[in-house]
């Protein structure tokens, strides 16, 4: 695990200027069922906010309609203080917000340069797809990400999970995201290959951006992120600071759906649990 | 730097076949098609082979193996299309009453007006153009599956075609359409040795410039040697099937008649090759641009990349459903340039025209190796399997088999075929 790695080189973040991201009071439905019920959170440059909830509590929803894979069915998004128009995955892009996927979203049958350029490829004068050129700058990115990363003209359905990981990181680096969404980054992964994305995160981290990070795992949680927002049943319990709440604050926001010193919070929940 | 200098490259010895870096399915393919002819050589104790035989094998293909170039883009992209040799008879119907009735009457054109081919094909392959482009907005904006909509498209042009020509047989076509036929338009020796020489420059060309590329990259190359043996082997092989289909020669009785009709006496003892038949050389074209489409354009990796994992595609902005029109019209046109070659082949239209081509079509690409969960499938290989097809066919008939043997041993070829494919596959990792 990497919970234990020291917290030397975790800067306070500066909160008093404009938000990278705002969503605000952000609504999905699907038939009658409140996926997503009024939700609000921000997120500031140099920070990683945690998105915390069981199965279906509406977190994976809540990051789609910011990385415009949903349409919303109310509420605003802001970036950087403006209002954004966010309606397809292009236009979320321009506004440099990048996913990375649970399931990674790979096209198994091309190889990593092809996946890393989907959707954006590089052409020659004449407007053809421009491989080599692509295949070089994946290289460079590699060489950055994942040095030991050799195979370049394999489908990457012959890669490693770490492998096919790298790829769909590659492709929110090299495209200069400003604000990344990971949807479990390391849910496939093994222990080294997850202490490689803490290590990415931590370093995107330094460069400014802002980060929405999905995930299950409260260690991890606690080790990579600065503020953690816990969703239930669509609704949004809480946003706290994960250095200032414990581990059984955290569960019983995600089980109980009360925030810390609440009745029926935590610490009533996990005592009834033990006894 | 290239992998070969680095510490982290693989230190296993590259053997002999490995630095060619061959595709050893596509080699694969070659060689069934290879020991099949050769078979048939033997067996029809060598009529198979011959320059008549292998011309007459070449035009029988070309309808066919047009439609499957196309067909896999449908089978990539996670569809199917039923509907293709109905299309073809709704294109040749549309065409034929387009030279027959439309340009000489109603345009007063007379007959075989030199504007009249032009025109027919035109409509032809706007008329293939929309109703592909019908079927794709109703499999990718309705959300009828692929199997559907082509299996009524299948009913509904075979007799829409019926209705245009009122069940009649139309002809005889123009005789500048006629030219598509295969027997009726060849270039000659020496325009054969023309396109044979320029296809030698374009291929080489394309080797050369696809090194360099690599070069420029620093990505590791092959050996010169092997290039060159490569390059060698192509150069051999195209200026072969040129030599071959030169010596098949026309009939002295025709000939005759050709120089009558220019008003000439004909040279005592001249003789002339048939050559390339221009439809040989329209599907050399279309696989081509269909080539360069699959791998070269954006078009072409996205169809490849939605086969792959639909939603990675929609996750990366590629709009599926426009995706799915555009690979539907594609089919259409390649129905409708596919209806020219079969219609002017046969000199007239007729309501039986390309029945059971869909299964044939759908063969062919299987054959060639395209999967049909998606995703996977050459160009090349479609063309390979309606040639190893038509060869099965039209062996078995030469050496006498009965036609329902015939059709029970191509069945039983193309269930072969996929197996030997699937388990391929498996052996290097290659799953689907």
């Amino acid at each position: 695990m990497s919970n234990d790695r020291p917290d030397i080189d975790r800067p306070d973040i500066d909160r008093t200027g404009t938000p990278l991201i705002e969503l605000r009071d952000m609504q999905k439905s699907f038939g009658g069922i409140h996926a997503v019920d009024h939700v609000s959170i921000d997120l500031y440059p140099g920070e990683v906010v945690g998105v915390l909830g069981h199965n279906g509590a509406g977190k994976s929803v809540l990051m789609k309609m910011l990385s415009g894979a949903l349409p919303r069915d109310g509420g605003e998004i802001y970036v950087k203080g403006e209002r954004a128009v966010i309606n397809n995955p292009r236009d979320a892009r321009r506004y440099r917000i990048e996913t990375i996927y649970q399931y990674l979203a790979l096209a198994d049958n091309l190889d990593a340069a092809a996946n890393l350029f989907l959707g954006r490829e590089l052409v020659t004068p004449t407007g053809l797809v421009d491989d080599a050129r692509m295949e070089a700058e994946t290289r460079k990115i590699m060489s950055r990400l994942n040095p030991n990363f050799r195979r370049y003209s394999a489908p990457v359905k012959a890669l490693s999970g770490g492998q096919r990981q790298s790829v769909a990181i590659a492709r929110a680096v090299y495209f200069n995201a400003e604000i990344l969404i990971m949807d479990e980054p390391t849910a496939a992964l093994g222990v080294e290959e997850t202490r490689m994305v803490a290590e990415l995160i931590d370093e995107l981290k330094r460069q400014g951006l802002g980060i929405f990070l999905i995930d299950h795992d409260i260690h991890q949680v606690k080790a990579l992120c600065d503020r953690a927002s816990v969703m239930k049943n669509g609704r949004l319990v809480g946003t706290v600071d994960v250095h200032e709440a414990s581990e059984d604050d955290l569960l019983g926001m995600i089980i109980a759906g009360k925030k810390p010193g609440e009745p029926g919070g935590a610490e009533e929940v996990l005592g009834a649990a033990v006894h | 730097m290239t992998d070969a200098a680095s510490p982290q490259a693989p230190t296993r010895q590259r053997s002999f076949f490995d630095q060619f870096e061959l595709d050893t399915r596509l080699l694969g393919m070659i060689g069934a098609f290879a020991i099949l002819a050769l078979t048939f050589h033997f067996v029809t104790e060598g009529r198979f082979l011959t320059p008549r035989n292998v011309f007459n094998l070449t035009i029988q293909t070309v309808s066919v193996a047009l439609m499957a170039t196309g067909m896999v883009f449908v089978i990539v992209l996670r569809h199917i299309d039923l509907s293709v040799g109905s299309l073809l008879a709704t294109c040749s119907a549309m065409m034929a009453m387009t030279q027959t009735v439309v340009t000489p009457e109603w345009l007063g054109l007379g007959l075989n007006h030199p504007a009249t081919a032009p025109i027919a094909i035109a409509v032809g392959i706007l008329t293939g153009a929309v109703i592909g482009a019908f079927h794709g907005w109703l499999v990718g904006y309705l959300g009828i599956p692929a199997f559907i909509v082509t299996l009524g498209g299948l009913l509904v042009w075979r007799n829409v075609a019926w209705y245009l020509t009122r069940g009649q047989t139309i002809g005889p076509l123009d005789e500048n359409f006629q030219l598509f036929g295969g027997i009726n338009g060849t270039l000659g020796e020496t325009w054969s040795w023309v396109v044979g020489g320029l296809a030698v420059a374009a291929a080489l060309w394309a080797l050369w410039n696809s090194r360099r590329n690599k070069v420029r990259h620093d990505f590791p190359v092959k050996p010169l040697w092997a290039e060159a043996v490569i390059a060698a082997v192509i150069a051999v092989a195209i200026l072969g099937f040129v030599w071959l289909l030169n010596s098949y020669e026309i009939p002295q009785a025709r000939l005759e008649r050709m120089f009558e009709d220019r008003g000439e006496a004909m040279p005592e003892g001249f003789t002339q090759g048939y050559g390339l038949p221009i439809s040989v050389v329209l599907l050399i074209l279309v696989a081509i641009v269909m080539t360069v489409v699959a791998q070269r354009t954006r078009l072409g990796r996205y169809i490849f990349a939605a086969g792959g994992n639909p939603e990675a595609a929609q996750l990366a902005g590629i709009d599926t459903r426009m995706l799915t029109v555009k690979v539907f019209a594609i089919m259409g046109v390649l129905c409708a340039i596919s209806a020219v070659v079969a219609s002017s082949r046969l000199t007239f239209h007729s309501n039986d025209i390309g029945t059971l081509d869909e299964l044939r079509v759908i063969a062919a690409a299987v054959i060639g190796g395209t999967a049909l969960s998606g995703g996977i499938g050459t160009i090349y290989g479609a063309i390979l399997g309606a040639l190893i097809m038509q060869s099965l066919q039209s062996g078995m008939a030469m050496v006498g088999v009965d036609a329902p043997l015939q059709n029970i041993v191509v069945g039983a070829v193309l269930v072969l075929a996929v197996l030997i494919d699937i388990i391929y596959r498996r052996r290097t990792g290659d799953r689907t």
